[in-house]
């Protein structure tokens, strides 16, 4: 009996201990899943598979990605013109660094996932949106994307089949707000990156108005497996509620920083203490932002919890990327929230204006509050605003829903920390030499 | 002298096929707006009000409508900048890992401040937001190289290695 992979999405790095290239990735058993599925099978037929396979979303939303296929027309109903697949490689949510990953090890895995993927939904256009600061994974990819194009595997007549697809990377001009998926796909349009209305959504009405599907990279990234190693396969992987693996990550101060895959569903408690070798030493954990700087803060209350879709967001904040970032004894909540507004207040995209001027106002409130100026009755103004500035449908997109997720938490389990910053007229931490 | 060459002057033969290229996979030649600033600032380091211009002419669009996608992105540069370009991470993992100490050694090692340039052109200083490598942060980037797990006692060695 065969072993089936545990780590679909790392092992191959860790057999090769680098970058895996067109070879290494072939010996694998690499662009097998796509072979069969172009040469063999029909687009609803592997739908269904993902479908089946309950992969969700692992940009942050967490929606079905099978699902979200479905919803391309097919046939007559397209209309006449391109259908569009873009990968959203535009890696940006502070304290995440998965898909980097994903895309300079193990580029041909992404590739192999957008063919399937472009083949599912009938796309003859594909674009990998990637983040401008990234020039390695750039050349990676590029340099994948030639020897698969030389190998036939891309382009005209994928396998010798009937199906073809352009594979084309974007590297964006740099804005937060371009992970967003309708503004993703204006700055693919060239245009500025700013969202746009919803409805229609992407699939009915994408980029250049045709049926587009974007997905992120390391969702792509599992649609291979689930096509080699089957449905029940990739469901047993996870070990709640939810199917498959996930790269975890842990950014701040613990002995380990770095990255895993594991089951989806495993604790924060495990990731932190077994994967990341716990704090280092003089540094006590206060805070978890689970997935990236638009999660709502947890504690060590949370530590049992497990990092999957469900849990996390039963006790109030969201896996999002599944990147964590952890704040420890030494950070002062207010000085951590000002470094989490301003970059929400500078990436936002001006277009509403509870947006563009909430953001840098509820900024300077919280430097008014760090630096000894704050006024009685200051907490109780931000949590009326940002509960406002916060609350969906008052903006025009979520951006400022999720940069209130931050600040809306930190007011709830460090209260104690904005009051005495208002009572003492100070930073209590700056005063102890932090 | 005709609109074509006048075209080809401010933009060099390179610069436009380059962009020409950009266009093929593209369903209308103003898509390529971002690709084609990219494109030109590469070598020239930044966008003038001349590349503009060329470029809006050569894309078929108003020189404001491509100024407007211009001053949008981090990446674009409407001024001119040093011979490096250094982005310091100044996001959440590496606030949480101390960048501040570090920004402090980089501006008083080359005696600017964020966002000028130094006065022989050596250096432009930015603050950028999160680079994807917060497992081993502080980080910054200067030009395309991505350099990790700073300390303030790590810049004088680090700016030492580029002239």
């Amino acid at each position: 009996m065969i072993t089936l992979s545990t780590k679909p999405l790392t092992e191959r790095v860790e057999a090769v201990g680098g970058l895996v290239d067109m070879a290494a990735y072939e010996n694998a058993g690499g662009y097998e899943a796509a072979r069969q599925a172009i040469t063999k099978s029909e687009p609803e037929a592997v739908q269904g598979l993902v479908k089946d396979a309950d992969l969700r979303g692992r940009g942050g939303a967490g929606f079905p990605t099978g699902v979200k296929w479905g919803f391309v027309p097919k046939g007559d109903a397209a209309g006449p013109g391109h259908k569009y697949l873009v990968c959203n490689a535009d890696e940006m949510e502070p304290g995440t660094f998965k898909d980097r990953y994903l895309m300079e090890m193990d580029p041909h895995l992404l590739i192999e996932g957008m063919l399937i993927a472009a083949f599912a939904i009938g796309a003859d256009k594909a674009y990998i949106f990637l983040r401008g600061e990234y020039h390695e994974s750039f050349k990676r990819l590029s340099s994948a994307l030639a020897d698969a194009t030389e190998k036939g595997y891309v382009g005209r007549n994928v396998f010798g089949s009937d199906f073809s697809v352009d594979l084309v990377i974007h590297r964006s001009g740099g804005r937060y707000i371009c992970g967003e998926e309708t503004a993703l796909l204006n700055a693919l349009e060239g245009k500025r990156g700013q969202p746009r209305t919803k409805p229609p959504f992407p699939p009915a009405s994408g980029a250049w108005g045709r049926p587009t599907i974007v997905n992120n990279v390391e969702t792509l990234c599992n649609v291979p497996g689930i096509l080699s190693n089957g449905v029940d396969w990739f469901r047993d992987l996870g070990i709640g509620n939810d199917s498959g693996t996930k790269l975890y990550g842990v950014s701040g101060r613990v002995n380990r920083p770095g990255l895993w895959e594991l089951p989806i569903g495993t604790t924060i408690r495990e990731i932190i203490e077994e994967h990341a070798g716990g704090m280092q030493e003089g540094y006590k954990l206060r805070g978890i932002l689970p997935g990236g700087a638009s999660t709502d803060f947890l504690t060590v209350e949370h530590l049992d919890l497990p990092m999957d879709y469900g849990s996390i967001q039963a006790a109030g904040s969201r896996m999002g990327t599944g990147t964590m970032i952890l704040m420890d004894d030494s950070v002062c909540p207010v000085a951590i929230s000002i470094n989490l507004q301003h970059f929400f207040a500078q990436e936002s995209c001006g277009f509403c204006t509870p947006c563009r001027e909430g953001l840098p106002w509820l900024e300077q409130l919280l430097i008014d509050i760090e630096e000894g100026r704050g006024q009685p009755g200051d907490l109780e103004l931000l949590d009326g605003n940002a509960a406002f500035i916060g609350a969906p449908g008052n903006t025009f997109c979520l951006h400022a829903t999720g940069a209130m997720e931050p600040l809306l938490s930190a007011l709830r389990y460090f209260r104690e920390d904005f009051e005495a910053h208002i009572e003492s007229g100070g930073c209590p931490y700056r005063e102890r030499g932090h | 002298m005709s609109e074509v060459s006048q075209l080809i002057e401010a933009l060099s033969v390179e610069e436009v096929d380059a962009i020409e290229a950009e266009i093929t996979h593209l369903p209308d030649r103003e898509s390529a707006a971002i690709e084609a600033m990219r494109i030109v600032q590469e070598k020239r380091g930044w966008i003038s009000d001349e590349s503009l211009r060329a470029i809006a002419r050569l894309l078929g669009m108003p020189t404001e409508a491509l100024d407007s996608i211009a001053t949008f992105y981090n990446l674009i540069f409407r001024k001119p900048v040093g011979r490096h370009v250094l982005m310091l991470c100044d996001s959440v993992s590496c606030y949480v890992m101390g960048c501040d100490k570090v920004r402090t050694a980089v501006c008083d090692q080359l005696g600017v401040e964020m966002g000028e340039t130094t006065p022989d052109g050596r250096f432009t200083l930015l603050p950028i937001v999160c680079l994807g490598a917060c497992d081993r942060a502080p980080v910054m980037i200067i030009d395309e190289e991505l350099i990790t797990h700073l300390s303030a006692d790590s810049i004088p060695d680090i700016l030492s290695g580029f002239d």
